[in-house]
């Protein structure tokens, strides 16, 4: 042996360098991940026109900025990631990364940093946007905020692991990831507030994956979480994250089926 | 014992794998190698060698017996394994969209001590294709561009699996070159392939799998010396097999029939040879289509895969006929180490 030893955070430098030139060459994830978070806030501003966000205390900005991330987190991370990790099965690359130094968790992490940086790069962005355009108040809690974005990442790539688990192809995972896109899309608070549902719906919808990330961003936000909405949102945010990591280490798999 | 190139850097013993299906594609096999030695596995599709080099890659654990990789399991103890290994596995890997030179500098990245990619691409001959994508390279370069990634590193131990599978003749032999530079230069080589002069002509040792077992085992002159030697004829019209010399006497252990076309299959080549013609120059009698060869690697290992397949079909459950045979190979290669 000679020479400098490798550690997991260059191995996963290298590893995520690589994934990045890859994102780049690829124009079909680039426009999903790139474009549809940014376009869909400005559909659920239409939206707030015809709803009565007054009834249940919300402004327009605590709707949509929150949802922003969200849609960040759906497109730019989760969805992208399911396409990542299911193609680089196919394509042997996942077997051929486990037969040298890199550990299982930094071959799914360092496949995760370029998605991960765009989903926190564009949530940065979008929410910038909308505090300026909405002519939103400074946050109130911005600890809230960010805990919850960096939890909602977390989340995101491993739910996104344990999606690919079960699709076979590229192909495949644009109707894979739907349930995980709907659900969130309509339950999870991001296109209107589940204060409008009636109450057991509602409290359903809070144990959704992604409710608690849209609550504790808007919560950090508006300033207005009590204490035990807060711990229960992180509960739910870290049951699913924690559920999520165990379920990848169970069940993900690292070669095609044959 | 005490001599470095008697150190056994892979120990296979009783190693088994068992499918989720409930498939035993490995069924107990025992072999080691040591430093500096190439040794190739081979067998047909399906007798188990992928199998086998997945658990000495440590890619997954036994389901029975017991892998040590310089002195490491391969799988529990990973991290003092893979900086010394490199590993070629049987099919790419590479990301399709990626050039050449970037693959090797992500590999690079995740590999101690690496080469400069660019040294790596001119040992295997890829220096031209280095700003070509992966998905544009052919099937031989891709071959070429995986044992690159394998040498990165300078492995004491490199794996590869089927290395010159889909190359040109001259790939092969490039290939074939590269590995016997890197044994000179002390690397221990374990190599799957089902080209038989690629197994005669590169390895020390070998052993060939059948069925998930081992159904020979040593130097390809030790493995090639335990089988038949074989003469062909045809005999003229109006003689039969009767109205040569005694077989057993000629030192025939078996023999076959075809038409006239007679195979004669004997341990004592010379002598049996030596009878036969002479019987033929007394009977005045010309013997067509003659043909005496010793045995090869190819005879061997055909013969081995249809004498595994009989005792199979015939009487035993679990192939104890071929364990006992594989022991007894084992002790040709304790000889060998003794020597």
């Amino acid at each position: 042996m000679s020479g400098t030893m490798t550690t997991p955070a260059s191995r996963m430098a290298a590893l995520a360098r690589a994934e990045l030139t890859l994102f780049g060459r690829n124009r079909g994830t680039l426009v999903a991940a790139l474009l549809v978070p940014l376009i869909l806030p400005f559909s659920v501003y239409s939206f707030t026109t015809d709803m009565d966000l007054d009834q249940v205390g919300f402004t327009p900005g605590a709707l949509i900025l929150p949802a922003a991330v969200g849609f960040a987190l759906l497109f730019a991370v989760y969805s992208a990631l399911v396409a990542v990790y299911t193609s680089r099965r196919e394509e042997l690359v996942l077997k051929r990364l486990r037969t040298g130094e890199l550990r299982d968790h930094e071959i799914l992490a360092g496949s995760a940093l370029p998605a991960a940086a765009t989903g926190l790069g564009q949530s940065v962005l979008l929410v910038t946007g909308c505090a300026v355009l909405l002519d939103m108040p400074a946050p109130r809690a911005p600890h809230l905020a960010v805990l919850g974005l960096l939890l909602g990442l977390v989340m995101c790539a491993a739910l996104a692991a344990c999606t690919s688990a079960f699709t076979r192809t590229v192909e495949a995972a644009q109707v894979t990831t739907l349930p995980v896109v709907m659900v969130s899309l309509l339950g999870s608070g991001m296109t209107f507030p589940l204060q409008m549902l009636p109450d057991t719906a509602a409290s359903v919808c809070e144990l959704l994956p992604l409710t608690p990330v849209i609550t504790l961003v808007r919560g950090g936000w508006t300033g207005d979480l009590t204490a035990s909405e807060t711990v229960s949102a992180l509960i739910v945010a870290l049951a699913w994250t924690a559920g999520g990591v165990f379920a990848v280490r169970r069940w993900f798999r690292w070669e095609p089926r044959r | 014992m005490t001599a470095n190139e008697h150190e056994h850097v892979i120990e296979v013993t009783g190693l088994r794998r068992v499918y989720g299906g409930g498939f035993e594609a490995v069924r107990g096999i025992t072999f080691s190698v040591g430093r500096g030695e190439i040794f190739a596995l081979l067998g047909t599709n399906g007798a188990g060698k992928t199998s086998t080099v997945e658990l000495l890659e440590g890619l997954a654990p036994p389901s029975g017996g017991r892998v040590r990789v310089l002195g490491h399991d391969p799988f529990a103890e990973r991290a003092a394994v893979r900086p010394r290994t490199g590993v070629m596995l049987q099919e790419g890997g590479f990301p399709s969209d990626l050039t050449v030179a970037e693959t090797t500098r992500m590999w690079a990245g995740c590999v101690s001590g690496a080469r400069p990619p660019a040294e790596v691409l001119e040992r295997v001959g890829l220096t031209t294709k280095s700003r070509v994508r992966v998905k544009q390279l052919s099937g031989g370069e891709r071959r070429r561009l995986d044992l690159a990634l394998a040498l990165l590193g300078d492995p004491e131990v490199l794996f590869l699996d089927e290395p010159t599978t889909g190359l040109d003749a001259e790939g092969r032999r490039d290939t074939w070159e590269l590995v016997r530079r890197l044994r000179e230069a002390g690397t221990t080589v374990l190599l799957t392939t089902h080209y038989l002069e690629e197994a005669e002509g590169l390895a020390d040792r070998l052993a060939i799998l059948h069925d998930g077992e081992i159904a020979a085992a040593g130097t390809p002159a030790e493995v090639t010396a335990a089988q038949p030697s074989r003469i062909s004829f045809e005999l003229p019209e109006g003689y039969h097999l009767g109205d040569l010399p005694p077989l057993g006497e000629m030192g025939v252990c078996g023999h076959e029939t075809d038409g006239r076309l007679v195979r004669l299959h004997t341990r004592h080549l010379q002598r049996a040879a030596t009878r036969l013609l002479v019987w033929a120059e007394g009977a005045g009698v010309e013997l067509g289509r003659l043909d005496v060869r010793s045995a090869s690697l190819e005879e061997a290992f055909l013969g081995i895969a249809r004498e595994a397949s009989a005792s199979r079909s015939t009487a035993e459950p679990s192939g104890t006929h071929k364990t006992h045979k594989a022991r007894g190979t084992r002790q040709a290669e304790k000889k060998e180490y003794a020597a």
